[in-house]
């Protein structure tokens, strides 16, 4: 194992090091680094120029989580509602689209948005004739393209813990005299939590810091912290800041991830109390 | 769960219908229209594979083709090695610390964003000329850890009592590993290394950066991710679409070998 751990060490740690350290230090005068410390690059974040892109982009990014988790949800458990045989195979489907090119898939989305795209054509088939909507390189083409790209995600992410539900409890809980509804919200929503929990924060934290859907939907009229990041490093030439925005992206996912932890944990502690008493 | 009343059997299996409809009907089309002959999605002008015949006489797609397979192929012969090992040393260890199982999740939930440019300013700064070289190093980093995510999953109901008995019949560690660990884990290693293989050959963002400057060291996503930026035109389609047949061949493949690689 040590030649990994040394690849690792090499190649991550280090690297993940040096921007660590990197967002500390000035921009020098043509582009490059000068060695002196400073918290400017941290200010440069809350400034309201920079904290516009990062509002615009937690709003849209959030807006992709919640469309992502409810669809998502819904699907996971309508595969685990599935005949057993069949299931294996639902998830599968569910799940290849998201092992495969990303820049496909978010192109297969400008063949359809695009002025003179398939949604166009279809209008026109239906008898529309007025100017075709302009439905790419907007806000929604954007959400719609995370929800598409990372929706597979979710499905993975909620369909264990529903698959493992006690059948059991549900009919407990209609039993005793509980709706359809509260049932759901009671027992099952309580029970798969940990799961929807999981795949929110990395559909959030993978839309934050993306930037080829917005640089191919959103037609660069949309940025991202992702989109920023690119920018300082390949054509504003300003790494200091880059780097630390990339330290708040994944300050942001660190962050999210461990009260992802601290929920599953008291949720366990909870069902456990609730098994005891 | 529980038994259901057949309208809500209904409205779930139209609910499902409706998702994969979402996931699939932009793939289809796709793939479609890289086999309609006008080349044009206004129109359905008749089959045709010339598109694909177009890829052919493209240089810089073809070489661009051979990039990315060289970087795949030794990316994921290096990580299925190094993976292995490493899944095999962290679940022969008694103790497990919360470091050690951080540092080999990290490459698979780090954004890709933020890799890709700690990688180049690393590289940068080091003044380590950059090229596809740099591309394999830096692939091998995620690569290995989806690796050894696949192969330890396999541990975890590996039998070791078969270890010990061919320890305790005289033969040499090296002897144990090979006639007896190797091939019951092998279905789990080379699943491993076929996913290993399809995110390689998919992934853009940190080729993209490691890639150093000019055109040598192109491959396949970073030309695809330049062609897009021209509009939708019938080659990217062919080629979108042949990727995409390498990538779900090799991930069915990958899930065929090894249940649970893709999905449980």
């Amino acid at each position: 194992m040590a030649p990994a751990l040394l690849w690792l060490t090499a190649l991550m740690l280090v690297p993940c090091g040096l921007i660590l350290a990197l967002g500390f230090f000035r921009r020098g005068l043509y582009g490059g680094i000068e060695y002196a410390f400073t918290l400017e690059n941290f200010a440069l974040i809350v400034d309201p120029l920079y904290a516009g892109i990062f509002l615009t982009s937690a709003r849209i990014a959030g807006t992709a989580t919640l469309i992502a988790v409810i669809v998502g949800y819904a699907a996971a458990y309508a595969i685990a509602a599935a005949p057993r045989h069949r299931q294996p195979t639902l998830l599968f489907l569910a799940v290849l689209p998201f092992w495969s090119n990303y820049l496909i898939r978010t192109y297969a989305w400008i063949v359809l948005l695009n002025r003179e795209g398939l949604i166009t054509q279809g209008l026109r088939l239906m008898g529309y004739e007025g100017e075709p909507p302009s439905m790419l390189y907007t806000e929604g083409a954007v959400i719609t393209g995370l929800v598409y790209n990372y929706l597979p995600f979710v499905v993975l992410a909620c369909y264990a813990p529903l698959a493992r539900l006690n059948p059991e409890l549900a009919e407990a809980s209609r039993d005793l005299g509980a709706s359809a509804f509260t049932t759901f919200r009671r027992v099952i929503l309580p029970m798969t939590l940990p799961g929807i929990a999981a795949g929110a924060v990395f559909v959030f934290v993978l839309s934050i810091g993306n930037f080829i859907t917005p640089a191919l939907l959103g037609g660069g009229r949309f940025q991202m912290m992702g989109n920023l990041i690119y920018a300082q490093f390949l054509t504003a030439n300003d790494w200091p800041f880059g780097a630390a925005i990339s330290m708040v992206l994944i300050a942001i996912m660190m962050g999210l991830l461990t009260l992802q932890a601290i929920a599953a944990e008291r949720g366990a502690g909870e069902r456990r109390e609730g098994a005891n008493g | 769960m529980a038994d259901r009343s057949p309208a809500t059997r209904r409205s779930l299996a139209v609910l499902l219908a409706a998702v994969f409809a979402f996931l699939y009907i932009p793939i289809v089309t796709l793939v479609a229209l890289s086999f309609n002959d006008g080349g044009l999605p206004t129109a359905w002008t008749g089959f045709s594979v010339k598109w694909y015949g177009t890829l052919l006489a493209n240089r810089d797609i073809l070489s661009a083709a051979l990039n990315t397979l060289i970087v795949a192929v030794i990316s994921t012969a290096i990580a299925a090695v190094l993976g292995t090992l490493l899944a095999l040393g962290i679940e022969t260890r008694r103790r497990r610390g919360r470091a050690l199982e951080a540092l080999v999740f990290a490459p698979m939930i780090i954004p890709d964003i933020v890799l890709a440019i700690a990688l180049l300013s690393f590289f940068s700064l080091l003044k380590f000329p950059m090229g596809l070289h740099t591309i394999i190093l830096s692939h091998v980093v995620f690569n290995l850890a989806f690796v050894s995510a696949v192969v330890r999953a396999r541990l975890k109901s590996f039998d070791w009592s078969v270890t010990e008995a061919s320890a305790d019949l005289g033969a040499p560690a090296f002897t144990t590993f090979r006639r007896v660990t190797l091939p019951l884990i092998l279905p789990a290693v080379i699943a491993g290394a076929l996913l290993a293989f399809t995110l390689s050959v998919d992934e853009f963002i940190i080729a993209f950066f490691t890639a150093g400057a000019g055109r040598a060291s192109t491959t396949l996503p970073m030309q695809i991710f330049a062609m897009i930026r021209f509009g939708v035109t019938p080659e990217i389609n062919a080629l979108a679409t042949l990727v995409m047949i390498v990538s779900v061949t090799a991930l069915t493949l990958s899930q065929r070998l090894n249940k649970g690689v893709i999905a449980p």
